[in-house]
């Protein structure tokens, strides 16, 4: 248990302190990278709970795509930040707000599995014993067996916000060169070539 | 304290001996597979390749690293420094972490986790970090556009394996490697009725797949022919421009360990492994490591004779490769697969 927890205390301060290096250093690339620190040591914590698979989809889906898109805006874009941060005071009571509501609910969640350890096997789908089913198949039969319509809902919400997207970002433009391969691909020598029979000294 | 250190001292001084091992093992090997490479290219090109070091050459790998070595690190005036210098140090740890949940015959594994096949996916998505942090900080206009490239081709590239490996999830119902390994004793062979051979792989069940995912490799590593972040026609090196000597050689490193990765992916994923080709006496006597290599090696022979005769992809014709091609034919290769397995009770 003393080596568990000394890598608890490691995963966590790193987090907490990488999480402050986010807010607190002045190049934006730098607060990315951090971020991504913060990404890797919440991935540590959840391998210590034991939740492998969150662990492995926290690397791949925030670290492996989420942050790269963040890295490629912040290094694409040449945000002025010292302009950014000149009103940072100005927001600084909203941002006081949404800190004290996530904390509170922080303390709701902790607090309710304080009080009823056993919460977690009266709820609907009941966590199995990590030795008889690994986590992985846990979730698969939680989302694609038993709300697998919610999921598939959930799905066409996906769907729909990326069609949307893509409507509001297409902007088709007129003349411009494309390649059409399939095109390129079909021409023969009868539809692409011309064979002229040019007398000698007149030239097309 | 002496229970302390046989609970968790004495495990931990193993595991560091077995990494010791691999990692030794697996750089000389990447010394070799770099000369191969080398000679490989120059034999198409009905060059000799390098020959001078050594008989046939085979000592050039370890020449060129006492030149890495012993010149002096450039550090660009512009460059943001610690990640410039960062840079090489995260693909190159990032590249050699996977190996660790790679079992390379039956039980010859360092840690055999349950998650192995998303770990070796999660840390291999990370790899992309260290390219886009050397092209960032060098503060250059080739290595930026090398490493925009990179980051693009990665990610999209990434979607299509992520399918192809779940289609073979599909098929072995465990994200264990040393399970796909093993699921792939029987397979379609045996369902023919034959003995347990090299039929019963996936390369031929999942065959489109298995394409996909060779392919989808090569731009994963930035092999060519989609070696457009380091296109030296126009970006003279990508996002390595600015580097030179020890950052330089570790990228390279790196580079090479991620494209061994995919080799022995590919040789777990669809080639069974460690398991002979075919099941018979003689060939199990062999140890299992052998075929293990012999089977990467050859990937590898592909990727390289690739190397030698396909001109490199523009870039809109990559993504449109990734996109439009590779990512509608994988997602209808998993439907397939499921309904196929679902449908015969296979699974």
């Amino acid at each position: 248990m003393g080596l568990q927890a000394l890598f608890f205390y490691l995963f966590a301060f790193v987090a907490i302190a990488s999480a402050f290096m986010v807010i607190s250093s002045k190049n934006p690339v730098h607060s990315v990278l951090f971020l991504i620190v913060v990404f890797f040591n919440s991935a540590g914590l959840f391998l210590l709970t034991g939740a492998e698979f969150l662990a492995m989809i926290l690397l791949v889906v925030y670290i492996g795509a989420v942050a790269v898109l963040f890295l490629f805006v912040v290094m694409m874009l040449d945000i002025d930040f010292a302009e950014l941060r000149s009103g940072v005071l100005q927001y600084a009571p909203i941002g006081l707000l949404v800190g004290l509501i996530v904390g509170a609910e922080l303390i709701l969640v902790i607090g309710s599995s304080v009080l009823s350890p056993d919460a977690a096997q009266s709820i609907t789908m009941p966590i199995p014993n990590p030795a008889e089913r690994t986590n992985t198949a846990a979730l698969g039969d939680v989302l694609y067996t038993h709300y697998v319509y919610f999921f598939q809902i959930s799905g066409m919400v996906l769907l729909v916000a990326m069609i949307g997207a893509i409507v509001l970002t297409l902007r088709h433009r007129e003349n411009v060169k494309r390649q059409d391969i399939s095109r390129q691909v079909a021409r023969t020598p009868e539809t692409a070539v011309e064979v002229v029979k040019v007398k000698p000294g007149q030239g097309l | 304290m002496d229970s302390f250190f046989w609970t968790y001292g004495w495990p931990a001084l193993i595991m560091i001996g077995q990494s010791l091992l691999l990692l030794v093992c697996l750089l000389v090997f990447i010394a070799y597979v770099l000369l191969a490479d080398r000679k490989i290219w120059a034999a198409v090109q009905l060059r000799r390749g390098p020959n001078i070091v050594g008989p046939f050459g085979l000592f050039q790998s370890f020449a060129d690293l006492l030149k890495f070595v012993f010149k002096e690190p450039v550090i660009p005036a512009g460059a943001n420094k610690a990640v410039f210098l960062l840079a090489p140090l995260v693909s190159v740890t990032l590249a050699l972490a996977t190996w660790a949940v790679i079992p390379l015959s039956a039980g010859w594994v360092i840690s055999d986790i349950n998650v192995g096949i998303l770990y070796v996916f999660a840390i291999s998505s990370l790899e992309v970090y260290g390219i886009i942090m050397a092209g960032w900080a060098s503060n250059s206009k080739y290595p930026f556009l090398g490493a925009l490239r990179s980051a693009a081709q990665m990610v999209s590239y990434e979607v299509s394996i992520g399918f192809v490996i779940v289609a073979v999830l599909l098929c072995v119902g465990s994200l264990n490697l040393t399970d796909i390994v093993m699921s792939q004793q029987d397979g379609l062979g045996t369902k023919l009725g034959l003995p347990n051979s090299f039929l019963d792989w996936h390369w031929l069940s999942l065959f489109p797949l298995f394409v996909i995912f060779f392919i989808s490799g090569l731009a994963e590593t930035n092999r060519p022919p989609f070696d457009l972040p380091e296109a030296e026609s126009e970006l003279v090196a990508g996002y390595m421009v600015e580097y030179g000597s020890a950052p330089y050689m570790m990228l390279m490193l790196s580079e090479y360990a991620a494209i061994l990765m995919v080799c022995s992916l590919t040789t777990i994923l669809f080639l069974g492994g460690w398991l002979p080709p075919v099941d018979i006496a003689i060939l199990n006597w062999v140890p299992g490591i052998i075929w293990f290599v012999l089977k990467g090696s050859m990937v590898f022979f592909m990727i390289a004779m690739v190397k030698a005769f396909v001109p490199r992809y523009r870039y809109d014709q990559l993504m449109r490769l990734g996109w439009k091609v590779f990512l509608p034919l994988s997602l209808v290769m998993l439907i397939i697969v499921a309904f196929v397995l679902k449908l015969t009770g296979w699974a």
